[in-house]
Order: structure tokens, then C-alpha cells, then sequence
């Protein structure tokens, strides 16, 4: 409990310190966002003024950083250069990013561990040899080829999946692209399960095990697997905060209106207020996810807990 | 139980997750809205900014404004104006305009569209404080200045005006609005046709911020439900109507797309039914698998190289003309942009009437030879030969590149640079005349008149920093014309000046390619409007 709330407290300067990074770096940016909005049209003096006036940019970095967040702690995020209310633009938007980063893990867990095991326990044989080779592939194609592919031959060819966008609802709508963003991942669990499998099936307390009579399968699944699992969940806690940002490029090839989006639109349009909210949201999310993970340990080895 | 059963197990849970997720999908084209009765049909579109007429001059939100108002003219494919909302745009000394509004019509919420629908839109987006884009489109009516006072000497804020309507707005009756621009404007009725001009219902007022994402028009389609941000839009017929385009269809479905290549996977897969922009790269494919549904439509906007004729290196015509000479139009036309666009020898698109093909004469031909002689006399070039685009496309750095290698190879201009600026910077960079070298111009045509083009590209306070007071004399003589027809040939003489001096080379008119599927049928876009209403659902 008393671990709990200290990594509880450690979060209150890396939220501060990294949303005023963030804001800071989105101030430096070169361009005036307010000159942007009217694309290759000229904006009258007037409008461009009242505009700056109204989203604070006349005012140095610290002032207008002082303004968002104490407006930020009372539950105001702000308004877009459109003036839609940030806080509104992200209600929909985490649902979506939620849900399709749920649909990855799921299926990095699910198949990267199965491969893992399924490679591990033939170490040297086809089916070995197929996984090796197959996330190895997948580690060195870029993200947006093996998703403009399953999008063109699952989606449009075959028509096995929506080709994109979410009205299909969740899971069915987000099965392709969550496959796609959980491909990387799912490369690295598959390999961490091998590596570690292969390992604890050689050590003295599998092998006491065995002498003990117990049956194979008790052995691969209440001992060996059981302590193998550890850097995977390690990589899986990790990796759920970074499905969360690296949604970017899929969310764009299959049209999810989530966070990814958002960010990098946000970017784009140096829309300050709208980027720190995300990145703070995802900076909770990384907290949290790693907290839960540390208290796993504890249940996958107990050793851990006492230490 | 052995091993190998145990990872069999694992083998088929693995083969079911990919079964049943496949089986999920599959259902899903069977399940697609649209085809229950009801006559909807769906458009791919990009997020808009605003719905507010007054406050949007992107082309997404403009697509749906058309389907939501009446504006008081509309311009037909030959570029010619017609009335809508309005009876009559007249006037006698092309100052004092009287505008007549056709009776009987009405807005979505049943209340009658009359001249002070006009009246009440046009003084909101003429208000400084609102900060409305479409703001500038009311400069040259009597009063602006009152409604945005500049900031006094020395201080950047501006003083809040007192009054908050235009002096030259007058509401003589309630079919009659009568308007008193600054300085006569022989253009004036073309431009009513673009979306700033739309009236707004009493009912807006009330809540402008909720109206912008609720309008309320006077046009063929009602709004249907929320904008679902980054969703859709969804509009219906409005039973109400009493204009000339009545809707064809139920209903339209603006799906909203972050990737113009994502909207053409779903036009192939039948899940969009009519897309406005196909990617570049996709162009070719798609004339062979769209075939008659495939539409190219030749748009208002043009590209040009501008010249800092302030710079003194390029101070002289005849060196610009050089350069102008030494680029070969269509094969970067037919490099970059798949020979989709068209190499112009005129300053103005071919869409808008008083085009002519090839007033810029050889200064706008392909000749190396001529090029390079005139390049000598005019005392050539030395030192670095910057050239400016911003990193809003890729295609900027792509002609930039070839128009770079056509200078080096036939003027023999060994040192050029490329200064690639963020696009949110570079239109501040081309007003402050930062700029020491020639960089990529472009316009996108509000209303078809060659005065649209010169007067706010080659006008004064020009991005070139030219001046010429022949040209500005003829354009005020045009804008004071008897008439559309009178002003033609002074907008011409206006042209010919400008091409003569080529503070600004003309490159290339754009062109637009879409495509739609084979549930509908009456699609007829045009450079002005994709004419939605048209629209049948087979």
C-alpha cells in the first residue's frame, strides 16, 4: 500500500514538468497558427488580432501556460481555434483510441504468447522457425505497409473486414486495425515467451519438478510459463501506453476518430491547449499501466513482493 | 495429456480468435445503411472549421453550406451569374446596388428568408469582434471602417467600434435590400454568390456559438441531428423549400475522412457514394475502374512564380520574362501532377469569362534558346538564386526541384537554394516581402472574374511589392464599367500590363478529379458547386 501511494506521489512533478514541456515545445514552434487557419487566403489585420487576443497568444510562454492550467484545474481544457471545447473533442476521441488499443493488446497477448509457446517448446522445428521468421518481418515493415496492405487485401479484396472508419462498433470495426497495431508488439511477445520459455525449461527447479512426477503439462504451465511471463508482462504494461500513442498512423489509414488523430491534427494547427490535455491523459495512462504492472510481479513471483 | 495436445489446444484457440473476428467482418458489407427505403446517399469530406456562412472559407464547409443555403446568386458551368434567393441585383451607377429577394421562401425553422436575413448576416461577419473569416468581403461597403477600427499609433489594441452595423446596408422594404459599396464595382452581383453572402434567421442571434454547429438555412437540405465531430454530418430534404433545386434524394451523409486515400478505399469498397478529391497517385487506377463515374472538373485555381521585384537583382522585366521562358510547363505538369493540370499562358483560369488563351504571348513558351538571349541581355544572374515554398504538399518541393533544374540547365544559374517554409509561416513571410528570391503564388478563385484574380494578387500592397499605376487605373476603370460585358476588355488591357512587366509568371490552372459508385446517378459537379441536390439514389 505504502508502494502504491509513493509511485502515486512521484506522478505529481511528472505531470507538471511534462506538460509544461510539452506546452513549451508546442510554443516553439515556427508559424503563426493564427495566420494558418485561412489556408492561402488572406486574414484582415482585425481578425487576426481579436483572434490572438482571445487565445492568449500576445502573452509569454509562462503566462499562457499559467492560464491554461489554472483553468485546466477547474476542469476547463479550453477551446479549439474552432471554439469547440476541448474537453468535448476528447470525450469521443479516448473512447475510440481505448478501444482499439484494448483490441491490439488483447490480440498481442492472446497470439504473442500462444506463438511464443507454440515456438518455444519445438525449439528448432518448422513451427519455430515459422515464428522467428514471421516477427522478424513483421519488426522490419513499416507500420503503415502492413496496414495499407490488410486494408487493401482483408478489407477491399476479400472483404473480411470494414475497409474502415467505426460504424461497425466495437469489436468488428476495430479487429483490422487493432490487428494491425498489435503486429509490432505481438513480433516482440511472441520472441520475449520463446527466449524465456527456453530458458526455464532448462533450469533445476523444472527439472525437480519433472523428477517429482508431476505431468508435462502442469510443469510448461504452473512453473515454467508461469516464471517466463514476467518480461513479457514487463513489455506488455509498457506497451499498452505506447499502443495508446502510437495509434497515430493507424487510426489515420483506417479512419478512427481517436486520439492519434487528434494529436497529430492538433500539431499541425499548433493548437497548444488540445496537445497538452492528450499528452497529459497519456502520461496518466503510462502511470498507472506501470504501477499495475510492479504489483503484478508481486502475483507472477512472490519473491518480488518481499523484497 | 501430452505437449503436443497442450500447444494443439493453444493452436486452435488461436485459429478461432482469427475465425470468429473474420466472420465478424463478413457480415458487415451486407449490413451497410442506405439501401432500407429511405433514398441516402454518402459524401467523403474533410473535417469543416465552421457551418457559419460568414466565418468559413474552406472548401469542406462549403460543401455543405451549398446543400444548406440559397445563396442570392449562383453562377451556372459557363461562369455566368443567375439569380437563387434573389429576384434582381441592379443598379444604376454601379455604387448603390438595390437587391430584390424573391418572396415566399423560408428557413429550415419556418421562418421567412427577407432582406433583413441578409441584412443581419452580412453586419455580423462585417464585425470586427466576431472575428469571422469572411470578414473582408464587406471592405468595400460604405461603413467597414466603422465596424473594424484600426488600433491607434503605437498600440496593438484596437479600440471596440461603437456601432455594429454597416452604414451601407439598408433594408427598404422587406424584399428589398438596397447596398452602397465605397467605390463603384461593376462585379458586385457575381460576388454574391459565395457562401459569405447567405442569410441567417432571427433564431441565430440568440446563440451564435450553437448556430455554428446547428445552421439553420434557406436552402434545399435541413441539418439532421449534431455535426458528430470528425464523424459525420447528416442532412435531409426540407419539405419546406419553395426554390429552384428542390432535393432529389431523402438525404446525404457527409462522412467525415482524416486521409483522402482512406475515402478512395471506401469509394472502391462501396461504402461511400461520391468522392470530390482522388489522390494523385490513385488518378490513373481509378479512370480505368470508374470509368464513365470518373469526373475531372477544371477548378478556378491557378499556381504562379512571383518575383521580389523590390529586390534589385530582379528589378528588371525582361530577366523575369527570362526565367518565365526557361520553364517547361508541361513537363513538369506531366511529371508532378500526371498531365492532370494545364500549363497557362494567362494570368486568369480558362473557366472565367474573359479568358484568353495565350495573352501572355512567347514570354509564357518553352524556349531555350530565346530564354537564355534574353537572360544575357538583361545582364543574367549571379550569386544564389533562392527559391520559396511552403511544406504544405509534397508536390510544392516536387516542381520546385524541376523548375530549379530547368533554370541551372538553360539559363546556366549554377547556385540555387531551396528555402522550404512551414506553411503556417509562409503566408506572413510573403507579406512582410521577406522573400529574396521567386517562390510559389497561388489563388484560389472566390467568384469567376478576372477581377478576382488581378486586383487581389497584382493590386496594391501586392506580395511582389510591383507597382504600376496604368494597371491600377484600368482596374478602377473596369471596376466602374457599365456592366459585366463593359468591364471584360479594361480587365484585359489590366492583364496585358501585368504580363508585360511579369512581376508574376503564370504556371499551371489546377484541376479537380473525382469519382462516385453506381447507387447514384445525376452527378454534375462543377467548378462552383458539386450540386448535391442533383443527385439521385438508383
Amino acid at each position: 500500500m505504502r508502494y502504491a501511494i509513493q509511485r502515486l506521489a512521484q506522478a505529481v512533478p511528472v505531470f507538471f514538468a511534462t506538460t509544461f514541456l510539452i506546452y513549451a515545445m508546442v510554443f516553439a514552434l515556427p508559424g503563426d497558427p493564427i495566420v494558418a487557419l485561412a489556408g492561402d487566403k488572406p486574414l484582415p489585420d482585425e481578425v487576426l488580432h481579436t483572434l490572438r487576443e482571445r487565445y492568449h497568444l500576445n502573452d509569454p510562454l509562462i503566462v499562457q501556460y499559467g492560464l491554461y492550467m489554472l483553468n485546466a484545474v477547474q476542469g476547463d481544457l479550453g477551446q479549439t481555434f474552432t471554439g469547440q471545447p476541448v474537453s468535448e473533442l476528447l470525450q469521443g476521441r479516448w473512447a475510440v483510441t481505448a478501444q482499439l488499443a484494448v483490441t491490439a493488446w488483447i490480440f498481442e497477448l492472446v497470439v504473442g504468447i500462444g506463438l511464443g509457446v507454440i515456438a518455444g517448446l519445438r525449439r528448432g522445428g518448422i513451427a519455430d522457425t515459422a515464428v522467428l521468421a514471421g516477427t522478424t518481418f513483421v519488426i522490419a515493415v513499416p507500420v503503415f505497409v502492413v496496414g495499407y496492405t490488410a486494408q487493401i487485401l482483408l478489407g477491399l479484396n476479400l472483404s473480411l473486414f470494414p475497409t474502415a472508419g467505426v460504424d461497425e462498433g466495437w469489436p468488428v470495426s476495430y479487429l483490422l486495425p487493432g490487428m494491425v497495431l498489435g503486429s509490432f508488439g505481438l513480433a516482440y511477445v511472441a520472441r520475449l515467451t520463446r527466449t524465456s520459455l527456453i530458458e526455464n525449461i532448462r533450469a533445476d527447479y523444472v527439472r525437480t519438478a519433472r523428477a517429482k512426477g508431476l505431468r508435462r503439462r502442469r510443469v510448461i504451465g504452473r512453473h515454467a510459463l508461469r516464471n517466463s511471463l514476467i518480461p513479457v508482462v514487463t513489455f506488455l504494461g509498457v506497451d499498452f501506453g505506447n499502443l495508446m500513442a502510437g495509434a497515430v498512423v493507424t487510426e489515420g489509414i483506417f479512419n478512427l476518430p481517436g486520439i492519434g488523430q487528434q494529436v497529430f491534427q492538433s500539431i499541425q494547427l499548433q493548437e497548444g491547449p488540445v496537445v497538452v490535455g492528450i499528452v497529459t491523459m497519456l502520461v496518466m495512462v503510462f502511470i498507472v499501466v506501470n504501477l499495475l504492472v510492479d504489483l503484478l510481479y508481486g502475483v507472477l513471483d512472490p519473491r518480488i513482493r518481499r523484497a | 495429456m501430452t505437449v503436443l495436445t497442450r500447444t494443439r489446444g493453444l493452436a486452435v484457440l488461436v485459429a478461432t480468435v482469427l475465425v470468429v473476428s473474420a466472420c465478424g467482418g463478413s457480415e458487415t458489407p451486407a449490413a451497410q445503411g442506405g439501401q432500407q427505403g429511405a433514398k441516402e446517399f454518402s459524401v467523403a469530406l474533410t473535417e469543416p472549421d465552421h457551418l457559419t456562412p460568414g466565418n468559413t472559407s474552406s472548401s469542406y464547409s462549403i460543401t455543405v453550406l451549398q446543400a444548406l443555403f440559397d445563396l442570392p446568386v449562383v453562377i451556372d458551368a459557363k461562369g455566368q451569374p443567375q439569380m437563387r434567393a434573389a429576384e434582381s441585383v441592379t443598379s444604376e451607377d454601379q455604387k448603390v446596388w438595390t437587391i430584390k429577394i424573391k418572396p415566399g421562401q423560408k428557413f429550415h425553422n419556418g421562418e421567412p428568408v427577407t432582406a433583413e436575413s441578409f441584412a443581419d448576416a452580412w453586419n455580423a461577419a462585417a464585425y470586427g469582434p466576431n472575428a469571422w473569416t469572411n470578414n473582408y468581403y464587406f471592405e468595400n461597403v460604405e461603413g467597414y471602417d466603422a465596424l473594424n477600427p484600426e488600433a491607434p499609433e503605437g498600440s496593438e489594441e484596437a479600440p471596440k467600434p461603437t456601432v455594429d452595423k454597416l452604414s451601407g446596408l439598408k433594408v427598404v422594404d422587406p424584399n428589398t435590400l438596397q447596398v452602397t459599396l465605397t467605390a463603384p464595382f461593376s462585379q458586385f452581383p457575381i460576388t454574391l454568390a459565395y457562401t459569405g453572402f447567405a442569410p441567417m434567421p432571427k433564431a441565430a442571434f440568440a446563440d451564435l456559438a450553437a448556430y455554428d454547429v446547428k445552421p439553420i438555412g434557406n436552402g434545399p437540405f435541413a441539418l439532421d441531428g449534431e455535426w458528430v465531430r470528425n464523424r459525420q454530418i447528416k442532412v435531409k430534404r426540407f419539405e419546406g423549400y419553395t426554390g429552384p433545386r428542390p432535393a432529389k434524394s431523402d438525404s446525404i451523409n457527409f462522412k467525415i475522412y482524416e486521409s483522402r486515400d482512406t475515402a478512395y478505399v471506401d469509394l472502391r469498397a462501396g461504402k461511400v457514394d461520391l468522392i470530390q478529391t482522388i489522390p494523385p497517385a490513385s488518378v490513373s487506377e481509378a479512370k480505368t475502374l470508374l470509368g464513365d463515374r470518373f469526373v475531372a472538373t477544371p477548378s478556378g485555381t491557378m499556381d504562379y512564380l512571383g518575383f521580389p521585384v523590390y529586390d534589385k537583382r530582379f528589378a528588371s522585366a525582361d530577366l523575369r520574362k527570362a526565367i518565365s521562358m526557361a520553364i517547361d510547363r508541361q513537363a513538369i505538369v506531366d511529371a508532378v501532377f500526371n498531365g492532370t493540370f494545364k500549363p497557362m499562358s494567362s494570368l486568369v483560369a480558362p473557366l472565367v469569362p474573359g479568358y484568353r488563351e495565350g495573352a501572355c504571348g512567347e514570354a509564357c513558351v518553352y524556349d531555350v534558346a530565346k530564354a537564355k538571349a534574353l537572360f544575357e541581355a538583361a545582364g543574367g544572374f549571379s550569386g544564389t538564386m533562392n527559391l520559396y515554398f511552403s511544406n504544405a504538399d509534397p508536390s510544392y518541393e516536387q516542381w520546385m526541384t524541376a523548375v530549379a533544374n530547368q533554370l541551372k540547365d538553360n539559363l546556366g544559374i549554377a547556385d540555387i537554394q531551396f528555402r522550404k517554409v512551414p506553411a503556417a509561416d509562409y503566408l506572413s513571410t510573403l507579406r512582410a516581402h521577406k522573400q529574396d528570391g521567386p517562390y510559389r503564388n497561388n489563388w484560389v478563385m472566390d467568384y469567376p472574374s478576372p477581377q478576382n484574380y488581378l486586383q487581389s494578387m497584382w493590386g496594391e500592397g501586392n506580395r511582389m511589392g510591383w507597382e504600376s499605376k496604368k494597371f491600377n487605373d484600368l482596374i478602377s476603370q473596369a471596376n466602374s464599367a457599365a456592366g459585366m460585358e463593359a468591364s471584360i476588355p479594361l480587365y484585359q488591357q489590366a492583364e496585358d500590363v501585368a504580363l508585360r512587366e511579369m512581376p508574376m509568371a503564370p504556371l499551371w490552372n489546377w484541376q479537380d478529379q473525382g469519382g462516385y459508385s453506381d447507387r447514384i446517378t445525376g452527378v454534375q459537379i462543377d467548378a462552383y458547386s458539386p450540386n448535391l441536390d442533383l443527385i439521385t439514389v438508383k
